[in-house]
């Protein structure tokens, strides 16, 4: 089975995520994310099963799934391209904003030099890129040992820790 | 200057080992191309025309003499003996071997210093008047604010990825913007409201570059414990709603201009009500921490300024210098130095490895180990006794940085251009020098007083050539440099973008196209006229008739 890594632990990866095209075919047995689209044109069905969890594009922000947070298990957020930093603005918001518990997970071009970034951000799931060692990617959660500012993790900027 | 604590210290060297290991990846193929050029950007290093180029940031433009030493050392060690002063206040350097940057950056984090978010999309360094703290006329001292703004912005994880740069400056003195604040993402001016409290009003959307603009005031009165929490919500809206398809629209400033000042401030008044009063607040504790960092040397009390009178009078070239080089200053007795790095035949803003230790010296023999760099590519001493100004002023002259032509035409802010850099569209270094020569003249120098000439290589700007009263901007035609000149900018009493005078010039028709525009400000001129005042009297038409009639 796949790997993810989870807590700071690689484990099994036991969700499947579906894009637009093969969510309209179905959704198979077990755990799958969808798009947020088609969350929300079955919300209730979704809703009903229990086992499905909604990744949020670039563009499509936290307050679009405000009302469900109580009743989702995971969100996952898709970085498309490493790059684009939006998805780091849209965990810190579930986290701080909307106080949301469940797994916040890194999908898509998530590679191990931003994860220390997506971890204070509010990140707790990381779905390295297939082609890369995921065993590099968990080490790297530790690059550093001092932050300046507040986090998910702990809101008090350094100042305030002493 | 700010004392690095041990968790200061120790988060530079988790960043040495860091990047190490990233550089490592790349050189055995563990990191793609794409993967490493947003890793190493973030970290200063640019793959130029024939070589790297790596810049290293120089905290709002403070140094110390140490780290002056240090910077001959690596000049010395990994590159060709000079380095370059940017106009970020930082210092560049344009021959080091990628293979080696971890070595240099292990050197640099011995003296405290980093290249970390020198380039790349993210925030880059805080800049500030180069006379912060000496300043008769600034409000307060802006540079434990501006360190307050580092440490926040140093590694913060949200706005590592942003749509695209983004610079922070901050302004203490009022009515006038030694800092450009009017043309960064943000810029920050520190004020006092009726209550007597510090607070800053804060600017957003203002940038150069490919669309050229000032800023709009978001924040009218932000109290000083908001500040950070105030900053974060304007990068929030920002990291969210800034462009990413088009890189030519992705600043901050097309996003403001776009919603509109009223919008973008709601939204951020929106995200800042939920950060107000929380753990972002700064405490008193702190910032009296930092403060207490930048307080004033040990000045002397009794300097003799007989002497000096005395000099002035005696020596012409020294007294030149003195009211061209050297400014007022908040202790009596004592003036702030500027170092030009202007002298014809050299590159703007370029210094050996050996100037470098003797500045580090001249520092700790006459103004308490410190030196500033300049968003002109000068650098500054900024503690001198006036009783020491002739014994520095002849060894400046030495050194060749004692040409007094601070602010004048001659001063000029120059990119690295197309002779090294590799997004140039055309050269600028030697149209700097070709109008260095034909004002040369001392004496008609400073009859033209203050212009300030600014030179970008390309659209992108480095050279600040929008805000200079006479900006040159190199483009690209078919293959062929030209050069476009703009009239009107200013970077002094206040931000203003020029205007475009019209069609492009050859680069060998420049130096005549100034000298036709400087001829016509000599013979408008009213009395004690300086050429931005003159300009904005009388028009562009004026200028443009005597240059294309």
């Amino acid at each position: 089975m796949a790997k993810v890594i989870i807590d700071g632990a690689i484990v099994d990866n036991h969700w499947q995520r579906l894009d637009a095209e093969a969510a309209s075919e179905g959704l198979p047995e077990g755990k799958v994310i969808v798009p947020l689209a088609f969350w929300q044109e079955h919300r209730e069905a979704l809703l009903a099963r229990g086992d499905v969890a909604v990744c949020l594009e670039p563009g499509e922000e936290p307050r679009d799934l405000a009302e469900d947070l109580g009743a989702l298990p995971l969100v996952a957020i898709h970085f498309p391209a490493f790059k684009d930093g939006r998805g780091y603005s849209y965990a810190r918001e579930l986290r701080s904003r909307y106080r949301f518990e469940g797994e916040i997970r890194a999908v898509g071009d998530v590679l191990r030099d931003q994860l220390f970034y997506m971890q204070r951000c509010g990140f707790n799931a990381f779905d390295v890129r297939a082609d890369r060692s995921i065993e590099d990617a968990v080490a790297s959660l530790r690059d550093f040992s001092v932050t300046y500012q507040g986090d998910v993790n702990d809101p008090r900027p350094i100042y305030r820790r002493a | 200057m700010y004392v690095y604590q041990e968790y200061d210290q120790r988060l530079l060297d988790e960043r040495v080992a860091q990047y190490r290991d990233q550089t490592r990846r790349y050189l055995a193929g563990e990191l793609s191309e794409d993967e490493f050029l947003a890793l190493r950007l973030q970290n200063g290093l640019y793959i130029q025309r024939y070589a790297p180029m790596l810049r290293i940031a120089v905290p709002y433009g403070l140094l110390a003499s140490r780290q002056l030493r240090r910077l001959a050392h690596i000049t010395r060690t990994y590159d060709k003996g000079f380095c370059h002063v940017s106009t970020r206040q930082n210092i560049q350097m344009n021959w080091p071997s990628l293979e080696e940057v971890p070595d240099i950056l292990a050197e640099l984090a011995e003296v405290q210093m980093h290249a970390i978010q020198t380039s790349g999309n993210c925030i880059r360094n805080t800049t500030t008047d180069e006379f912060a703290g000496v300043n008769p006329k600034e409000i307060e001292d802006p540079r434990p604010w501006c360190e307050l703004i580092r440490q926040w912005s140093t590694f913060i994880p949200e706005f590592a990825y942003l749509p695209r740069k983004f610079k922070i400056a901050v302004n203490a003195v009022p009515d006038e913007d030694p800092a450009i604040i009017g043309v960064h993402d943000i810029g920050v001016q520190l004020v006092h409201n009726a209550a007597g409290e510090t607070g800053f009003q804060v600017w957003a959307g203002g940038g150069l570059g490919r669309t050229p603009m000032t800023g709009a005031v978001i924040g009218e009165f932000v109290p000083w414990q908001d500040l950070l929490a105030y900053l974060e919500a304007i990068l929030r809206v920002y990291n969210k709603y800034g462009n990413r398809d088009n890189k030519y629209k992705a600043r901050i400033k097309i996003l403001v201009k776009a919603l509109g000042a009223d919008k973008y401030r709601q939204l951020v008044e929106e995200e800042f009500a939920e950060l107000k009063d929380g753990p972002m607040t700064v405490t008193e504790q702190e910032i009296a921490r930092i403060k207490a960092c930048f307080t004033a040397p040990d000045y002397q009390h009794d300097v003799d300024t007989a002497s000096l009178d005395a000099q002035l009078a005696d020596n012409k070239a020294f007294n030149r210098w003195y009211h061209t080089n050297t400014r007022a200053h908040k202790q009596a007795g004592y003036r702030a130095v500027t170092l030009t790095l202007k002298k014809t035949g050299r590159v703007p803003g370029d210094i050996s490895d050996e100037q470098l230790e003797a500045v580090a010296d001249l520092a700790d023999k006459y103004s308490f180990g410190e030196i500033r760099n300049s968003h002109q590519q000068n650098m500054v001493l900024s503690d001198v006794a006036a009783d020491q100004l002739f014994e520095l002023w002849t060894q400046l002259d030495a050194l060749g940085f004692a040409t007094p032509n601070l602010g004048m035409i001659t001063d000029m802010v120059c990119c690295p251009g197309g002779d090294l850099c590799a997004l140039a569209n055309a050269k600028s270094i030697p149209i700097a020098e070709a109008i260095q020569r034909r004002f040369d003249d001392l004496d008609y120098l400073h009859d033209l007083g203050q212009i300030d000439l600014n030179i970008s290589g390309c659209m992108n700007a480095c050279g600040h050539h929008h805000i200079g009263h006479i900006g040159i901007l190199g483009v690209d035609k078919k293959g062929k440099e030209f050069y476009q000149i703009t009239l009107g900018g200013r970077g002094d009493k206040c931000s203003r973008v020029g205007e475009k005078m019209g069609p492009s010039f050859e680069a060998d028709e420049v130096t005549d196209v100034i000298g036709k525009i400087v001829d016509l400000y000599v013979e408008k001129r009213l009395e004690n006229e300086p050429f931005i005042d003159t300009y904005e009297r009388i028009g562009m038409d004026s200028f443009k008739e005597r240059v294309y009639g």
